[in-house]
């Protein structure tokens, strides 16, 4: 295990930030910490880095105990939200900083410098300010900075919070191929259920200063460990007492025979691109939030439900349900 | 943006010249004109007296070292006040103004309480350790550093206050510490601030008064600054030493002020 943090506790005033965490982050592998603002994840990255200290806990790098480390003894390189860029440095005085502090020779800082840059397509903008690149180049520029000193892990906080929906995506694409080229054990926050499903080998889903569950983006999916999982990981829905995902439901428009089914009326149908939404209120529970089912297109016009029409509903064969 | 009349418009500005005129630019030219009714003669005669000399290199030496002390307190307390959270750190902040509303005159007097040898026990243990404070440079510094205190503080805090610690928490993350930082991120991220701050306190330092008036004794050749040279000549009638220090004064803060309207945009554009 590569980062061992245990029993870590963090209070700012009233507030529990942290209550008694302990988690566990494999060596090579891409970790998201994922869940809800708020919820104490930028916190245990923060605690992992050195830039925020438990009131209670250990930390551990690779089986040195750093607790007690400062931020620059720890080895780990940082990427903050929002850059952090250097603003007086060049693109390259910036990914050559860490090295420089570390008293590098002139001509390997050239070398590894040049490196990086190539590795995150930024070669071309060596001798530009961050102020003349993108949100998305000065993202990469941090990583670069980040990677430069060959950190024993490397710490991401919401790295593609500040960018728009397109580059986020694309940036999120280029952390995993990257990973893959240079697999330092990387851990990155993210309150963005896809980015987590996409990008991490194991998902740490944290809340409300607690551990929700640690698992591979499957087990997450498939096994979730409660309600807030289940709810955090995609849409849910209420049928017959159970939660269950709006995919997972089954529509009839007539009683289908054998089979125990629930009757109600869709109040509402709204296609969203290659889906459609429809909202049941069901008979016998009135004052209840209507269920919402999804269904692709193609399904929905073979079905012919619409506003007002009268459908029975089922969870599908093996769907995930869980007690509300 | 609204439209104001055209008459509005220019009685405003009739209003604000002629205000400017009557209360800074007029009698500001009158003082270059008196210097200069003579030519260069009352300027030469001045700069040829060893007591003006010597009272133009004393508020110099003064000036400065007031500066450097401000500027380096000035950033460390600056530092203290954004980065740090702790008891009473408001009314540290209300005492850095303390200097601006107070009488320079109430200053003076307060450093003769505090450092004079009839004082409480500081200024008699000084005076016994064989340091001068009152009638003495030392005095003078300390009453300048006093009056000019808030202005670098005031104009770091609030770029401090917006850089934020992304910057401090990414080069402590690749390995530099508290002085690697400082130098080279924090300074070069305030230094047009610092530059406009200190620019001020030099300015704000030469000129002071009352304070020093009080503090030094104003012992001509030995404790006279320039400002108290130019009171004392205008008095016993050597009008035209008066104004010729005057109007070397006044230049001085002119080419501060020039200085200062120069650095303005180059800050805003650093950014």
């Amino acid at each position: 295990m590569s980062i061992e943090v245990r029993n870590a506790t963090k209070r700012f005033g009233d507030f529990v930030a942290l209550d008694d965490v302990s988690v566990s982050i494999p060596t090579g592998q891409l970790t998201a910490l994922l869940g809800p603002s708020g919820g104490g994840k930028s916190t245990l990255l923060r605690i992992i880095a050195g830039l925020e200290t438990a009131d209670s806990g250990s930390v551990s790098i690779e089986g040195r105990d750093a607790t007690h480390e400062p931020a620059q003894k720890r080895n780990v390189g940082f990427v903050f939200q929002h850059y952090a860029a250097f603003k007086h440095m060049t693109v390259a005085k910036n990914v050559a900083f860490g090295l420089e502090i570390r008293k590098t020779p002139k001509e390997e800082i050239r070398e590894r410098v040049d490196e990086l840059l190539r590795l995150v397509h930024l070669q071309q903008f060596a001798d530009r300010k961050p102020s003349q690149l993108s949100g998305g180049q000065r993202q990469r520029m941090a990583l670069a900075r980040a990677l430069a000193v060959r950190p024993s892990v490397l710490l991401l906080d919401e790295p593609f919070g500040a960018l728009d929906a397109k580059v986020r995506k694309e940036l999120r694409d280029w952390l995993r191929h990257l990973h893959d080229e240079v697999p330092v054990t990387t851990v990155f926050v993210t309150h963005d259920q896809e980015e987590a499903l996409e990008v991490a080998d194991e998902i740490v889903v944290v809340n409300e200063g607690r551990v929700e569950q640690v698992g591979s983006p499957d087990d997450l999916y498939d096994a979730p460990a409660n309600r807030f999982v289940m709810g955090f990981l995609g849409p849910v829905t209420e049928l017959s007492g159970r939660l269950v995902r709006p995919h997972d439901v089954h529509v009839f428009t007539e009683p289908p025979a054998g089979l125990a089914s629930t009757e109600g009326r869709v109040v509402r149908a709204l296609r969203v691109g290659f889906e459609v939404r429809l909202d049941v209120a069901l008979v016998g529970v009135p004052d209840a939030a209507p269920t919402t089912v999804t269904l692709t297109r193609a399904e929905s016009r073979t079905l012919g439900a619409e506003a007002g029409s009268t459908v029975w509903l089922r969870p599908a064969p093996h769907a995930l349900t869980l007690a509300v | 943006m609204a439209r104001t009349s055209p008459w509005v418009r220019l009685t405003l500005r009739t209003v604000v010249i002629v205000y400017l005129v009557l209360l800074v630019g007029w009698p500001v030219s009158l003082v270059v004109r008196a210097t200069f009714t003579d030519g260069l003669t009352a300027l030469r005669d001045a700069l040829t007296d060893p007591t003006v000399v010597f009272s133009l290199k004393l508020t110099v030496s003064v000036a400065l070292q007031a500066t450097l002390l401000n500027t380096v307190f000035g950033v460390g307390i600056s530092l203290l006040l954004v980065r740090t959270d702790f008891r009473g750190k408001r009314l540290l902040s209300a005492l850095i103004d303390l200097p601006l509303s107070v009488s320079p005159v109430v200053v003076g007097l307060a450093i003769v309480l505090a450092y004079g040898p009839r004082g409480d026990w500081f200024g008699p243990w000084l005076t016994g350790a064989g340091v001068d404070v009152l009638f003495a440079p030392l005095g003078i510094v300390l009453a300048t550093a006093f009056v000019s205190l808030p202005l670098v503080v005031r104009e770091v805090v609030p770029v401090l206050e917006e850089i934020g610690t992304d910057e401090v928490q990414a080069a402590r993350s690749l390995g530099a510490n508290s002085l690697q930082t400082f130098w080279r991120i924090t300074l070069p991220s305030i230094r047009w601030a610092l530059v406009y701050g200190v620019v001020l306190t030099l300015a704000r330092s030469l000129g002071e008064f009352g304070a020093v008036k009080i503090v030094s004794g104003n012992l001509e050749g030995r404790t006279q600054t320039a400002t108290l040279l130019v009171e004392q000549r205008y008095h016993d009638f050597d009008h035209a030493t008066a104004y010729a220090v005057a109007f070397l004064l006044a230049a001085v803060s002119v080419a501060c002020i020039t200085l200062v309207t120069y650095l303005r945009p180059a800050h805003g554009n650093a950014r």
